[in-house]
């Protein structure tokens, strides 16, 4: 069986964010592999072991996404394939789904994973939008997977309870929290990852016919910064009744 | 010259960084308060292949070399100073040196169980009455023709009681000092004639097991001398030249855990209307932690760099571990000092990385010999090796 994941390279969950210029800073930042995307790397290795065949990783970003595949080659992926997104005059989702369609569309695949959200810009779409362009069906939010008979059997989490989809391979399927433990890079899987293929695609190369982004980023904004408390002096009976005029007139919660 | 880790580098300590934090941190407390050995944790480092470092890939080895080995170590001993054991006790102790000095049998049976991970490995030096001096120890191997037999008692030894298999080191021609001294492999698990006994009264290192073992008349086979005959001195020097490593980076380790721990309680921590990093003197003391943290990282991976590039490392590891062990006691000090009441009370780390750091100073070479040693080769009276 031949798996593709696609893997977005994100900022450390604990990274502190920084605008400059009103972009956000990437600079001295420890960059990951998406967290969910994470997910679906170790699935991928998972089915592979039961059904043999290749995985390969597809990420599409900058020069340190490499970083991004080669962790998922040291953890297992067979090949790896960085869509350089620097040759492109602005990058979104529908831009990012078209190439990597493109990408994929002309390898062989039987299933493509990846992960439900991204933890930077959780937009949830170039996965989706992938598997439109490639004309498969997509299951999202997956916490159970099951294949047999070239048939994949997935959980997904739906409100206050579970659905299961049955869809014919090849399909996309999203990992959620829960499918899986991922896997820590071996010390041997970190050395055998340098002697695997990574492949760098130029999106001009791929022949998309319009590489133009649909959407526009307006403005970066940081959350504003926590307020301190404010006490209310005084006697308790006068304190509880200034409490609560506050919480109507100010706060208007009540 | 370069100071940036290679992508490899980068993915150990990412990966090391990232098992400490997820496999050890959860434990620290209650393993502390239970002194709990988690047998686990070395299982999972050895399926990892954080135990095979400059180990050939033919004996499960995992392909790298001493400063990957520190890099990761760090990672993990940062996390909790107990583990910095781990590596040592398996790796850079027993697996390397049965692979230097070890015929092909030896190195085919016990190199992969230690590296795996199978085996929780232990070297046996120190007894009762001979510490720094080595040479002085009493503990006798009797060579009676196709086997050896072991009499006498080690102690403080790591690992001692949770091992499986250990290097320990006997005189087999007594009266005649470092040359009468040979090293053995000793298999724990079907070797009669070895008690071995926990110790419970340590400072610090809690969750690292301890103990006193007592050899009587047990039964070493022939094929389990390592070395030659007698060769056991200069079997047991090289290995610790190795084996300080783990105290040096573990100690270094330490340092960086109070630095953090430190700088981010001067954030949090409001007196006077504002944070008390703001303060002229806490200030002072995060400088002096930050210094010798740098410093002693940096001759950590001097020493690692020295060895991979098989050169000679003994002052460059002997400076390395004493630099560590200072500026670990230091910054363990000063943490405390920094978190005030809070870093006296057992609710917050501080008295663990004070209790540990101070096992520094006296394992695997005191600060006296480190300084002797590093003294001894820059005046001239010894060779560097």
């Amino acid at each position: 069986m031949n798996i593709v994941v696609v893997i977005k390279q994100t900022f450390d969950t604990e990274a502190k964010i920084v605008l400059k210029d009103g972009q956000i800073d990437p600079s001295g930042v420890s960059l990951v592999i998406n967290p969910y995307d994470e997910f679906a790397i170790e699935e991928a290795l998972r089915i592979q072991k039961k059904f043999g065949g290749e995985v390969t990783v597809v990420s599409c970003g900058g020069p340190r996404s490499q970083e991004a595949i080669r962790t998922a080659l040291a953890m297992g992926c067979d090949k790896g394939v960085q869509i350089d997104e620097t040759a492109l005059e602005s990058v979104d989702e529908y831009v990012r789904a078209e190439v990597l369609a493109k990408a994929i569309s002309e390898m062989p695949y039987d299933i493509i994973l990846g992960g439900r959200i991204a933890v930077d810009d959780r937009s949830s779409q170039v996965a989706v939008r992938l598997a439109e362009a490639l004309n498969i069906p997509s299951v999202s939010s997956v916490v159970k997977l099951d294949i047999e008979n070239n048939i994949a059997t997935a959980t997904r989490e739906i409100d206050g309870g579970t659905e299961i989809i049955e869809v014919p391979l090849p399909a996309m399927i999203t990992a959620q929290k829960g499918l899986n433990e991922p896997r820590y890079p071996t010390m041997p899987g970190i050395m055998k990852a340098r002697k695997k293929e990574l492949k760098v695609i130029n999106p001009a190369d791929l022949g998309v016919s319009d590489l133009s982004a649909k959407m526009k980023v307006q403005n970066y904004s940081l959350p504003t910064p926590r307020q301190g408390g404010k006490k209310i002096e005084g006697e308790p009976a006068e304190a509880a009744r200034e409490l609560a005029r506050l919480l109507r007139e100010e706060a208007k919660v009540l | 010259m370069n100071f940036a880790l290679t992508e490899e580098q980068q993915m150990v300590q990412d990966m090391a960084r990232n098992f400490a934090e997820k496999e050890i941190a959860p434990y620290v407390e209650e393993d502390e308060e239970n002194h709990y050995y988690r047998r686990e944790i070395l299982t999972k480092m050895g399926e990892l292949g954080l135990l095979g470092w400059s180990i050939p890939e033919e004996y499960g080895g995992n392909g790298m070399g001493w400063m990957e080995g520190v890099i990761a170590l760090y990672e993990i001993a940062k996390v909790h100073t107990s583990w910095r054991l781990s590596i040592s006790g398996n790796c850079w102790g027993p697996a390397m040196t049965i692979n230097e000095y070890g015929t092909p049998e030896q190195k085919e049976k016990y190199i992969p169980g230690l590296v795996s991970g199978e085996y929780v490995g232990s070297f046996a030096i120190t007894e009762a009455n001979s510490g720094s001096d080595v040479a002085s120890m009493k503990m006798t191997a009797e060579d009676k023709g196709d086997h050896f037999v072991l009499n006498g008692s080690k102690m403080w030894i790591s690992g001692g009681h949770t091992s499986d298999v250990g290097l320990v080191y006997a005189v087999t021609n007594p009266g005649a000092g470092a040359k009468g001294i040979s090293c053995f492999i000793v298999d724990y698990n079907n070797t009669p004639g070895i008690e071995r006994i926990p110790i419970h009264t340590k400072f610090g290192m809690w969750p690292a097991p301890t103990s006193e073992l007592v050899f009587e008349n047990a039964i070493i086979p022939k094929e389990n001398l390592l070395g030659p005959l007698n060769g056991g001195f200069k079997i047991c020097m090289w290995m610790l030249n190795n084996t300080r490593m783990g105290c040096a980076t573990g100690a270094a380790a330490l340092s960086a855990a109070c630095l953090e721990g430190a700088v981010q309680y001067a954030n949090e921590r409001t007196q006077f209307g504002q944070p008390i990093g703001k303060f002229q003197m806490i200030q002072q003391q995060i400088a002096e932690m930050k210094l010798e943290d740098e410093a002693a990282k940096y001759l950590v991976y001097k020493a690692a760099w020295l060895k991979d590039n098989k050169l000679p490392s003994q002052q460059a590891t002997s400076m390395a571990k004493l630099y560590a062990c200072n500026a670990a006691v230091h910054a363990a000090n000063l943490a405390m000092k920094i978190y005030g009441s809070y870093g006296y009370s057992t609710e917050y780390p501080c008295a663990r990385w004070l209790r540990d750091a101070k096992q520094f100073e006296t394992l695997e070479g005191t600060s006296n010999i480190h300084t002797m040693i590093v003294a001894g080769i820059e005046l001239g009276y010894q060779p560097d090796r």
